[in-house]
């Protein structure tokens, strides 16, 4: 009987595929049921927005970060605003800081929140997806009592933040961070020691210390590999350097090693949160410059002058010098940059965003080579990828 | 001894009973999920939701096409059209929102000097038509005379802050 030759077959782990993580296409070449190469066909949602930011104002820009990484979208506006600000020379009021250090932090909590339980629910388990739910809704609550939107906030505004945060909104977010611990420990009953979970994570798409920094790994997924590099720690922005937390480091780099690094940045940002709203001084939230902020309502409506710089703001907006600039702030997924040329004008010359989600991409080749078909999905779950950031 | 309870722990099943137990006693815990068309969450005086155009307390229209909305839309959803009314004051003739277009970021609502437009609670109008969302002047000024006392609530409350 002669031998049957078998081949290579290609399959197609398509954009509508619920465990890619969005419009991830994915042409998978297997050999049996190993992958042999893992080749991921992005652009599906590509909406030009570099190229449509040259083309707003600096105000106008803020709201199409949210888009970027719509999962955590506080930390996106962040970056372009200190960006703008750092070009500007602004310093920015005490209260405006704490508010964004505060709200980047939950921004951390709804993606960890999510990217842990959709891993889970990825290899098996449903139950941490629902209790997860359950406390992000809580989150987006916060969100949108002070931003007005549970997800596209448009909340961080050059020179501070959009409005004070409301009366009994930081009781709230206080009272919360006692309750999330807890919860926090009952997903952790179900996943940590599970031995289906660690079966399908343990050993899998495991990323060597070398290997990640030669991919330009960043964020959770470097530091479960065990570089310790936070640029919260490592070169501190808005208030970070008065707070006190660690910086939680994996060992083996493998899946679980990712899902637990996350598990405990959680609890880290709880702490963050905590000091945020303990230290937050009095004052106001935006920087007291009528050419970058527009005036506060009630002075618009009196005053001549408040009305021509209202006018103004809304209309033209602000100037900012020419020069160009690179601000990287430590976003969920890792080191979320924009690197902006200003040319003078009101509108940005370029503006590039370097999202996290497509440098990690681009290692799941490197981390699925010689894994099952399964695990490729873990792997997915695992680097925490959103496809918003990733096309732009 | 590690290896003797790890085994223990291994054959007992543990962490599965431990689960198990936890997703039960979930089970007698009050439920969180509202049944929702009849029960809704709460929603802050900060909500943007569907666009509406206010009107004085004597029935007159705020909007005095000073185009600022549309100047400020990052979507350009927003068309005005504007010139005098015959009694000569400055009004606007057409004043359309594309509501597919709309990203409600709120910049309209903060960029008018007169509390025309404002961003409502209501976010329950979806439609079966693409043609019913291109909004003209006249379905927001309904808006507005449908949600005014709500509206007047909300932009008291959150004054102070603004």
């Amino acid at each position: 009987m002669a031998e049957a030759e078998i081949q290579n077959y290609t399959i197609n782990f398509g954009p509508q595929h619920p465990a890619a993580h969005g419009v991830l296409r994915l042409v998978l070449e297997m050999s049996g049921e190993v992958v042999d190469r893992a080749d991921p066909h992005i652009g599906l949602l590509h909406r030009g927005t570099e190229k449509l930011i040259e083309h707003k104002t600096y105000t106008q820009a803020v709201p199409y970060f949210d888009r970027l990484d719509y999962v955590g979208t506080m930390n996106q506006e962040h970056a372009f605003v200190l960006a703008a600000e750092r070009l500007l020379g602004l310093e920015v009021p005490e209260r405006a800081r704490y508010i964004r250090t505060l709200y980047c932090e939950i921004g951390r909590q709804l993606n960890h929140i999510l990217n842990v339980t959709a891993f889970v629910l990825d290899v098996g388990g449903m139950t941490p997806l629902l209790w997860g739910f359950e406390e992000r809704e809580k989150l987006m609550g916060f969100y949108e009592r002070a931003s007005g939107a549970r997800l596209h906030a448009n909340y961080f505004r050059v020179g501070g933040v959009a409005f004070d945060l409301p009366a009994g909104l930081a009781e709230d977010i206080a009272a919360w961070c006692d309750s999330f611990p807890k919860v926090l420990d009952e997903i952790e009953v179900l996943v940590t020691d599970n031995r289906i979970f660690k079966q399908r994570t343990v050993d899998i798409g495991i990323v060597s210390e070398e290997q990640a920094l030669d991919w330009g790994f960043t964020g959770p997924n470097l530091r479960a590999s065990g570089v310790p590099w936070d640029l919260r720690k490592s070169q501190p922005y808005e208030v970070y350097d008065r707070l006190d937390f660690d910086i939680p480091v994996g060992s083996h780099g493998d899946c679980y090693d990712r899902y637990l690094v996350r598990v405990a940045e959680m609890r880290e940002s709880v702490k963050i949160m905590r000091q945020c709203l303990e230290q937050m001084p009095g004052g106001p939230v935006r920087v007291d410059d009528r050419k970058i902020t527009p005036p506060p309502r009630a002075e618009m409506k009196r005053s001549m002058e408040a009305l021509i710089h209202h006018f103004k703001l809304f209309t033209e907006g602000f100037h900012v010098p020419a020069g160009e600039v690179y601000a990287a702030v430590e976003a969920p997924k890792g080191e979320f940059a924009v690197y902006l040329i200003a040319d003078g004008t009101n509108r940005p010359y370029r503006c590039k965003i370097r999202p996290p989600g497509y440098v990690h991409l681009q290692a799941l080749d490197m981390m699925s080579k010689g894994h099952m078909l399964a695990d490729v999905v873990a792997n997915i779950g695992s680097i925490d990828i959103v496809f918003g950031e990733i096309d732009r | 001894m590690s290896f003797l309870d790890r085994t223990l722990r291994s054959f007992l099943l543990t962490e599965l009973v431990q689960g198990m137990s936890l997703t039960l006693r979930y089970m007698f815990r009050p439920k969180v999920t509202i049944n929702y068309p009849y029960e809704k969450g709460p929603l802050s005086p900060r909500f943007r939701g569907e666009h509406a155009l206010r009107r004085y307390e004597n029935g007159e229209e705020r909007c005095i096409a000073c185009k600022l909305c549309e100047a400020i839309c990052p979507a350009l959803a927003i068309t005005i059209e504007a010139e005098p009314r015959e009694d000569g004051s400055r009004r606007t003739r057409r004043y359309d929102i594309d509501m597919t277009k709309c990203i409600y970021c709120g910049l309209c609502q903060e960029a008018c000097p007169v509390d025309a437009i404002v961003e409502g609670p209501n976010f329950e109008f979806a439609t079966e038509t693409r043609a019913e969302l291109m909004y003209d002047k006249q379905k927001l000024l309904a808006n507005g005379d449908r949600w005014e006392s709500e509206l007047a609530l909300r932009l008291a409350a959150d004054a102070p802050y603004r």
